[in-house]
């Protein structure tokens, strides 16, 4: 009960949370990864020590290449970034990295034509909203025999609303590494967003289904409760459950984000981040909510 | 009680069953050994853009999937093992262009690969319009090609070629030339077209440049014709290998290129190999900790549900990619989130003063309506991420759907057969204790 009576103090993180990170992705934006994008990416590594940036970068400026970015990565790589590159350009690219007296090896080069790029973005946001839509749509059919006191699309849009908050949140912190970092969001990062779409909902599906569960035993059994105290309940009947069912998916995540692959890492990341505020929102805003949205209905 | 028992031992032999399998086919050769994608393996992923603009409308699919075999059977060449050619639809938001994605696993010399497939030449019978022939060439010697019709004969419609020699009696020199067979349906348009253009001239492109154009005398029937153009034996040659190897029926453009060296995929196996295993062990330790009796029940009921999905891995196959292991590793989390819930389920109707045995199916029985709900939300994001994904992600997406399939299936049936199996009676002592969860004494 103690959650549901200070419900604004817990609407606080949250909510200053979201409008940070809304206003950084405005301020910073996302940097785009080569398979969003467009453009090239190549690694490569020397056998021995690796030739300063510098001389690289002017060995490279004299290629028609357009803007070429160089950046250390492990011991002795370097990741160049640049256009979308055909293989002549790309072999020209190599040859002159090769510098005199060094070994290098190329561990993976992608190039990414600019079609493919805004295809996968318009795809991405497409589907996001079917992603959205379906789980509305969802909930609010699993839920229509309960209509009072809340209708049974408002679970499904207050679901969808915590949602928007477990992906505002990454999506920021990426804007934020983005700029102070340079991390890029890829297509793994919007399979990552739409992972925790239908995972984080999970939580706030369990404590719905036991706010379902408790009214309808009290209709079955004409005890008449405060919609209020009902949600409340519910909340801590399932309160170690919900904290339960992310920690085991946190467990797995920080496994793949401290040890597994290198190309996993910022997905693991995003994912973390994200059930975390999921876990959070499906406790202290979902319900909460509903319990604000049934006080302002009421009342007008 | 006999029957659970029964149930429960059978269910652990198919466990140890499917671990065999899994053991004995992960040998090099086996069909059932683990496919493994271009990222974890090394190798290179390309994406070619088919240009369909001049195929009559209607038949774009087919002219594709031509195209389609013809870079398999010239990929096939390569000797490169278990290549992968596939046609791929933009779809809606791609405008419905049609992509050729060619994977080379253990290529990782793209140049090399991109100037193997680019190296088909592609063939196209073009009609001179008529009061065009003295100016098939613009200003500066370049191909005028307002010129020149296009007669829908292609490549696409070759049968074999064949290296002849002319027998030219008096110029004591034989010129080699190519003849070309029509398959039945290219013999056909041959027909049409020089039946309906005798005293034009066709002319005979080759990867855009102009072979030859002489007139046509008669309507040709038999579906054969004759590229010559001044080669040498050698280039004849080469040119004939190369259609018979596959012309191909449409232009491609290579549009992005992915290569991953063979050390990186090692690498990125191994480290997710080693994070999945750490994962499952943390999260038992965590089960077994917190939920004691039901935990370990979990535990055992999260092995088969590994085992299981490892096998279908192997039959259907699932091609493994860094995020289809990531997915997997990610389904370990979810999957013991069913037995989360019925365990609190269950502690609840102890706590209500069930008996074990009726808390047992109690838990099981109520907990059900959320875990459905949950799983539902978990396939429908994965059937839209399917949708969504390129083949790196696919892998992903499949993981995801099959994983919540599987984990109900060994969540529900497998821990319940287990738990009713051990037969608690009574919520005393140390049963008491083992079915108790977290703080709780």
């Amino acid at each position: 009960m103690h959650i549901i009576r200070n419900r604004n103090l817990y609407f606080i993180l949250p909510g200053a949370l979201v409008a940070v990170s809304l206003i950084v992705i405005l301020i910073f934006g996302l940097k785009g990864g080569v398979d969003v994008s467009g453009g090239s990416l190549l690694e490569i590594s020397y056998e021995t020590e690796r030739p300063a940036v510098s001389l690289l970068k002017q060995r490279v400026s004299v290629l028609p290449l357009g803007e070429v970015h160089i950046q250390p990565t492990g011991d002795a790589g370097y990741i160049v970034r640049a256009r979308n590159l055909n293989p002549e350009e790309k072999a020209a690219l190599l040859q002159t990295l090769m510098v005199e007296g060094t070994t290098l090896h190329e561990e993976r080069f992608t190039s990414i034509g600019p079609t493919i790029g805004k295809e996968l973005r318009d795809k991405a946001w497409i589907a996001v909203g079917l992603v959205s839509l379906a789980i509305i749509s969802y909930i609010a059919f699993a839920f229509r025999h309960v209509s009072e006191p809340v209708a049974s699309w408002k679970y499904g849009l207050v679901a969808i609303a915590t949602l928007l908050h477990d992906i505002l949140i990454p999506m920021g912190l990426f804007a934020v590494l983005g700029e102070v970092r340079g991390a890029e969001v890829d297509s793994l990062f919007i399979v990552a967003l739409l992972t925790i779409l239908g995972i984080s909902v999970n939580d706030t599906i369990v404590v719905f289904d036991r706010i379902r569960e408790n009214l309808r035993f009290n209709k079955d059994h004409k005890i008449r409760e405060q919609f209020e105290t009902v949600v409340g309940k519910s909340i801590d009947q399932t309160i170690t459950r919900s904290i339960n069912t992310s920690l085991t998916v946190i467990i797995v995540l920080l496994a793949l984000f401290f040890l597994g692959p290198e190309s996993t890492k910022n997905f693991a990341l995003t994912l973390t981040i994200g059930m975390i505020a999921g876990t959070y929102s499906s406790i202290f805003l979902a319900s909460p909510l509903l319990v604000v949205w049934e006080k302002v209905s009421r009342r007008t | 009680m006999l029957k659970v028992r029964v149930a429960a031992i059978f269910i652990l032999l198919a466990t140890m069953a499917l671990g065999y399998f899994l053991y004995v086919t992960e040998v090099p050769g086996n069909r059932f050994a683990f496919k493994l994608g271009l990222d974890l393996k090394g190798g290179t992923h390309l994406v070619y853009q088919a240009d369909t603009s001049a195929v009559v409308s209607g038949e774009e699919a087919d002219a594709v999937e031509t195209l389609r075999d013809v870079v398999e059977r010239r990929v096939n060449l390569f000797g490169v093992a278990e290549p992968l050619v596939q046609v791929d639809r933009g779809g809606v938001v791609g405008g419905g262009d049609y992509r050729l994605i060619v994977e080379l696993p253990g290529v990782t010399d793209v140049d090399e690969a991109v100037r193997m497939i680019g190296e088909t030449p592609l063939l196209e019978f073009k009609l001179i319009a008529s009061g065009q022939e003295g100016a098939i060439l613009g200003e500066g010697g370049v191909l005028n090609p307002s010129a020149f019709i296009e007669t829908g004969l292609t490549g696409r419609f070759l049968k074999r070629a064949q290296l002849e020699f002319t027998s030219n009696a008096q110029a004591a020199l034989t010129e080699p030339i190519v003849r070309i067979d029509f398959d039945a349906e290219g013999a056909k348009l041959f027909a049409t077209i020089t039946g309906n253009n005798i005293g034009r001239q066709l002319a005979i492109f080759l990867d855009g440049q102009l072979q030859s154009s002489p007139v046509i005398r008669d309507r040709i029937e038999g579906g054969s014709a004759i590229i010559s153009g001044g080669f040498t034996p050698d280039e004849a040659k080469a040119l004939v290998r190369n259609l018979n190897y596959g012309a191909l029926p449409l232009p491609i453009a290579l549009e992005s290129t992915q290569t991953i060296g063979a050390t990186l995929g090692d690498e990125a196996l191994a480290a997710g190999l080693f994070a999945g295993i750490v994962g499952l062990l943390a999260v038992a330790l965590f089960m077994v900790l917190w939920y004691r009796l039901p935990g370990l029940v979990a535990v055992l009921a999260l092995i088969s549900y590994i085992l299981i999905m490892l096998a279908i891995f192997k039959l259907i196959p699932v091609t493994l990619t860094a995020a289809g292991l990531a997915g997997f590793i990610l389904s370990i989390g979810l999957a013991v989130d069913a037995n989360i819930l019925i365990a609190e389920r269950m502690k609840e109707e102890l706590r209500g003063g069930k008996k074990p045995g009726d808390a047992i199916h109690a838990g099981f029985g109520r907990a059900w309506t959320s875990i459905r709900d949950s799983n539902v939300t978990h396939i429908l994001a994965g059937i839209i991420l399917f949708w969504f994904g390129t083949s790196l992600i696919e892998g992903f997406a499949l993981v995801l759907v099959v994983g919540t399939l599987v984990s109900m299936l060994s969540a529900i049936s497998i821990s319940r057969t287990f738990l009713l199996a051990l037969g608690i009676k009574e919520n005393k002592g140390m049963i008491g204790f083992l079915m108790k969860s977290g703080f709780n004494r």
